[in-house]
């Protein structure tokens, strides 16, 4: 090959790289500020003190890891404008990518820790799995719709999300091959919480599951096993509310 | 005048009556009830902006009569089924209005679109009035017979074939009016008759499926097309009636578990499942069943199970049979005979017949016996006593969650519903009510105040030792007992909720150390709002609630209602940071309705009304008059509807209420709309506000006296039969419905005679203010119950005369002095 034309290749190369590269880190660049002000507005939510928030407010860590995830990236190309808004959005077949606040909550009620796995019961958009994804050392999740999971799946590796592993199926009875597990997220809607997913949360594991409509969570219900391997769920509010006018209940 | 003539007019009113009525059955299938409600309401502004319309195009409209009622009918024809298909295919997505209000632009456009065809039809009767000024009576009589026909014919209608046909055959009568009325044209007349013919009849046969095809446009947040999404799930039957549209799923690959309120203790997998979803939502499920009761073992786990431990063998009533879980439930607890009162007839069948092997022929067994009836209904007039009470959730939990019952009257949870449900009890028996649970609790905390006025109206003096209440993660189960509970029972009570980590919030002798074990609450809300009720400080206590937890009554039957004002500027401040469940969007649905309607009003018919007053009507005391026709409107229809709301506990069924309620005040005021044209005819034109005002005195005399007579004449004939019990309603409605058919066409001759261009205005007024009043009356029923309804109503009615009484005789003075008569 004639030097011009290997420098030539070579340039080749090094600009197909280049534009790689910026093509997966752009992303995760991109729309910082917007991102910025998503995180503030989280703080300022849980800083009126509902009660699914303790005292020391949002771990900070899950606000980090939620400042590194491109959501823009995780909705339906017509809803990118808004993805960053404190609102939940449509993502198509029924489901929505929840509101920022709440999968803050969310997050931050199971505790995740370095050396944790985490399951998760209905991918949707994948977002939910990439916040934990940082957090955790292995993030399992299952969706029921092929389509929002194959497409989660992909977005996921094209991310780099490599600590997080999709499946198709049946939540019902979760991932028994890699239970137990020291948190679960059930995100898809359920008339009660199935058996083998409590069976297959840790000692000391925390399950959260909330509760409501698509667009209007009303609480989040949050599992604990206890080391003796007893059984106690908390109802929290989102929102500080008192039902009485005036003060408290007597 | 030929009667012949006015056919057309009977037959469009038929049309746009039944376009109404299915619309909103269309419209709860593909969106929610309330959204349907709204959406139909406003679409009926067609008929004010028809009023404006044919008062400024009036004069060539009635020289070409028969053409331009023909093109104005077939015009409806094609609007019924073009709106419609044009309306479903909006993204409009009910659910995001509170995080995006550009969501209300298309609903907008579904307002626009759907408020063509009402346009259309009106037009054709604000012509027919138009074109014959001196028979008014007889148009209004046409009208109204017309309108009879069509409310009953499509209820009907909608038993015997599936709402896409109805639509069809709705558009087909618009066009079968319009061929009809083209047989007066002067010129082409058989071509016009031949063509609309032809066209009524392809239409009545055959259209393009998509155009009528309601599954793929339903809201893809419905129970029904979330269980569709999963792979392999499929439609197994469907079934149509105007009780709603049921559509039984299957899901091999990844089955239902429906088990709401399962304890976290439960091991068991549920068996296999049909879901059985009303319009799309509202899940229901058949249970697979062998026969062997340790396959549903699972549903000893449910808080719904609790009444079982304390009853042994009891006879057993169901309110609400569904799918016949709690069936299952009772006869895998040794219940000894079970009752299962079942509303929708469609329901039974599909578990008695078509899924009857699926279910293990739970219904066919000879100590379970099916009724079809309403929940109320059948208690008030049973002579079986029961042991055991059970009033199961049927509701789903986005329903409720989403405040869509809050505007429907729901007479299950009144006081007297509850004292009816005591009188059947035997004596050791117990009722058990189960929902869902909402936090901060909203309904739990007004069936437990419910019970309680209810315990207290029965002459019980310690309500609270009649009272259990137990709470899962997500439902609630309230037993109301009809002698106090034994210490065993507090002890069975507590040892079923601790097997299962439920936690006790109410039972005789409980205190805050027992209570908010297991679903911990941040505060123990049940608890403390259980003691609040049955102490010293409950009226303090529920004043201070920040929702709406006072007991429903049979007068003001609004149990899902908890909306209070003073709450909302705090709701609205956390409704997007997670506190949108808390809103109950019901009744600002409501409120927005009416008040768009109000906007929509003004534009579409007083704006005009002021533009065009130098154009005509100059012979009318224009304010004064319309008012009349606004006053007119709002009474009809608010006691009509207070007349409907009354008459579902007489009647045994909302759908009855409201088809023959409906037909019979449209049918005897269309008689009384006759009868005073004959009048009229006979007396001369002068005596027309007095024969309204004798009008008016006897309505207000009937309205009055039937608030008081009806709960006893109710009382002594329900338990006539169902045939007995419609005979019954038409009577007592014909004499009121006859007098309040009167001075509609009666004021409309009066002023007609002084100005023809005011009648497509009177018309349009009169429509609008029947809108207006529709939503009215539901708004006044919250808050001031029937009573007030109709109170208001009668002075309306008193009032209107004198509206129409001053300024003529002022006129009359005024002319003869030569004074210009109107300057408003």
């Amino acid at each position: 090959m004639p030097p011009l034309a290997q420098c030539q290749a070579l340039l080749a190369a090094a600009l197909a790289i280049a534009v790689a590269v910026v093509s997966t880190s752009a992303p995760a660049q991109d729309r910082l500020a917007e991102r910025a002000a998503m995180i503030e507005t989280i703080k300022s939510h849980a800083g009126s003190a509902p009660s699914a928030v303790e005292a020391q407010g949002i771990d900070p860590a899950v606000l980090k890891a939620m400042g590194n995830v491109p959501r823009h990236l995780f909705v339906p190309e017509a809803q990118r404008g808004a993805a960053y808004r404190d609102r939940p959005l449509p993502i198509g077949f029924g489901q929505t990518i929840s509101q920022p606040f709440i999968v803050a909550l969310m997050t931050d009620l199971i505790k995740v820790g370095p050396g944790d796995t985490v399951l998760e019961v209905g991918t949707g958009s994948g977002y939910q799995a990439a916040v934990l994804s940082p957090l955790a050392a292995k993030v399992y999740s299952i969706e029921i719709i092929p389509e929002l999971g194959h497409r989660a799946a992909a977005r996921l590796a094209e991310l780099r999300f490599d600590n997080v592993e999709v499946k198709v199926g049946d939540g019902y009875y979760g991932w028994p091959a890699h239970a137990p597990f020291d948190g679960i997220v059930v995100t898809a809607a359920a008339s009660h919480i199935p058996p083998p997913l409590v069976e297959q949360l840790a000692k000391g594991g925390r399950m959260v599951v909330p509760v409501g409509g698509p667009f209007a969570i009303q609480l989040l219900m949050l599992v604990e096993k206890r080391r003796d391997g007893s059984i106690t769920t908390r109802q929290l509010l989102p929102v500080s509310f008192v039902p009485l006018r005036g003060g408290r209940v007597r | 005048m030929r009667s012949g003539r006015l056919l057309p007019v009977s037959l469009i009113s038929a049309a746009i009556l039944a376009h109404e009525v299915l619309l909103m059955r269309l419209f709860s299938i593909i969106q929610w009830h309330h959204f349907a409600y709204m959406i139909i309401s406003i679409a009926l502004l067609g008929f004010g902006a028809s009023g404006t319309f044919v008062a400024f195009a009036r004069r060539p409209l009635v020289e070409r009569y028969p053409a331009a009622f023909a093109a104005s009918a077939a015009l409806f024809g094609i609007a019924a089924v073009v709106s419609f298909a044009g309306a479903e295919r909006l993204p409009f997505n009910a659910l995001e209005v509170v995080w995006n209000p550009w969501q209300l632009g298309w609903l907008a456009a579904s307002y626009f679109l759907l408020m063509l065809p009402f346009f259309f039809g009106a037009t054709c009767i604000g012509l027919a009035f138009s074109c014959y000024p001196r028979q008014i009576g007889h148009v209004y009589a046409f009208d109204l017979i017309g309108a009879g026909i069509g409310a009953l014919g499509t209820v009907g209608l909608l038993f015997l074939v599936f709402p896409s046909t109805a639509l069809r055959l709705v558009a087909a009568l618009g066009l079968a009016a319009a061929a009809l009325a083209a047989t007066g044209m002067a010129r082409h007349r058989w071509l016009a008759v031949g063509s609309l013919g032809l066209a009524a009849a392809v239409t009545a046969v055959w259209l393009p499926p998509s155009l009528t095809a309601l599954g793929p446009h339903m809201s893809q947040y419905k129970g029904l097309r979330l269980a569709l999404e999963v792979p392999n799930a499929r439609v197994v039957e469907e079934r149509s009636s105007p009780l709603g549209l049921l559509t039984v799923v299957e899901s091999p690959t990844v089955p239902f578990r429906y088990a709401p309120g399962l304890s976290l203790a439960n091991t068991q997998e549920p068996p296999t499942q049909l879901a059985v979803f009303t319009d799309g939502d509202s899940m229901t499920a058949f249970t697979a069943y062998g026969g062997n009761p340790a396959t549903v073992a699972y549903l000893d786990r449910t808080t719904a199970a609790l009444p079982f431990r304390i009853l042994e063998r009891p006879r057993t009533l169901i309110l609400g049979a569904g799918g016949g879980e709690q069936v299952l439930l009772a006869l895998r607890a040794g219940a000894n005979t079970v009752a299962a009162v079942e509303v929708n007839s469609q329901m039974i069948d599909l578990a008695r017949h078509r899924f009857a092997d699926f279910v293990g022929g739970i219904f066919s067994r000879p100590n379970v016996r099916s009724h079809l009836a309403e929940a109320r209904a059948f208690a008030s007039t049973t002579r079986e006593r029961y042991d055991l009470i059970q009033i199961p959730l049927l509701d789903s939990f986005s329903a409720a969650a989403a405040g869509v019952q809050s505007v429907h009257e729901n007479y299950t949870y009144t006081v007297e519903a509850l004292q009816d449900y005591l009188a059947v009890l035997r004596p050791d028996g117990v009722i058990a009510t189960t929902r869902w649970l909402r936090v901060p609790p909203r309904d739990i905390l007004k069936l437990f105040a419910t019970a309680t006025v209810a315990l207290e109206a029965e002459g019980v003096v310690e309500p609270g030792r009649h009272l259990a209440l137990i709470r899962s993660w997500n439902t609630a189960t309230l037993l109301v007992a009809k002698s106090p509970f034994t210490a065993e029972d507090v002890a069975a009570i507590r040892g079923f909720a601790a097997e299962n980590f439920f936690d006790v919030s109410w039972a005789p002798g409980i205190s805050a150390s027992d209570v908010n074990r297991y679903n911990q609450l941040d505060q123990e809300y049940f608890y403390e709002g259980a003691v609040a009720l049955l102490g010293p400080e409950r009226a303090e206590f529920t004043e201070r609630y920040k929702f709406d937890i006072a007991p429903a009554t049979d007068n003001r039957p609004y149990f899902f209602d908890f909306f209070r004002w003073r709450a909302l500027p705090e709701l609205l401040t956390l409704h997007t940071q997670g506190g949108a469940a808390m809103l109950d969007w019901g009744y600002l649905i409501l409120v927005a309705t009416l008040v768009q309607a109000a906007i929509l009003s003004a534009i579409l018919i007083l704006l005009p009304l002021w533009l065009g007053r130098r154009l005509f009507a100059r012979a009318v005391h224009r304010l004064r008059a319309g008012l009349y026709f606004l006053a007119l409107g709002l009474a009809f229809l608010l006691i009509e509807i207070a007349f409907i709301q009354r008459f579902v506990l007489f009647l045994g069924h909302p759908l009855y209420a409201v088809a023959v309620v409906l037909a019979g005040f449209l049918a005897f005021a269309g008689l009384g709309s006759a009868l005073a044209a004959r009048w009229m005819a006979a007396v001369g034109r002068g005596s027309a506000v007095r024969s309204i005002a004798l009008a008016v005195v006897v309505i207000a005399f009937l309205a009055t006296s039937y608030l008081f007579a009806l709960p006893l004449v109710f009382e002594r004939l329900l338990a006539l039969p169902d045939a007995a019990k419609i005979a019954v309603a038409l009577l007592l409605i014909a004499p009121l419905a006859v007098f309040m058919g009167m001075p509609f066409p009666l004021g409309l001759g009066h002023v007609g005679a002084r100005s023809e261009a005011f009648i497509p205005w009177a018309w349009g007024i009169n429509g609008c203010a029947s809108v207006l009043s529709a939503i009215l009356a539901a708004l006044l029923a919250m808050h001031v119950g029937f009573t007030g309804v109709v109170a208001i109503a009668t002075a309306l009615y008193l009032v209107a005369p004198a509206l129409l009484a001053g300024w003529w005789d002022r006129h009359d003075r005024q002319t003869s002095q030569g004074l210009v008569p109107d300057r408003s």
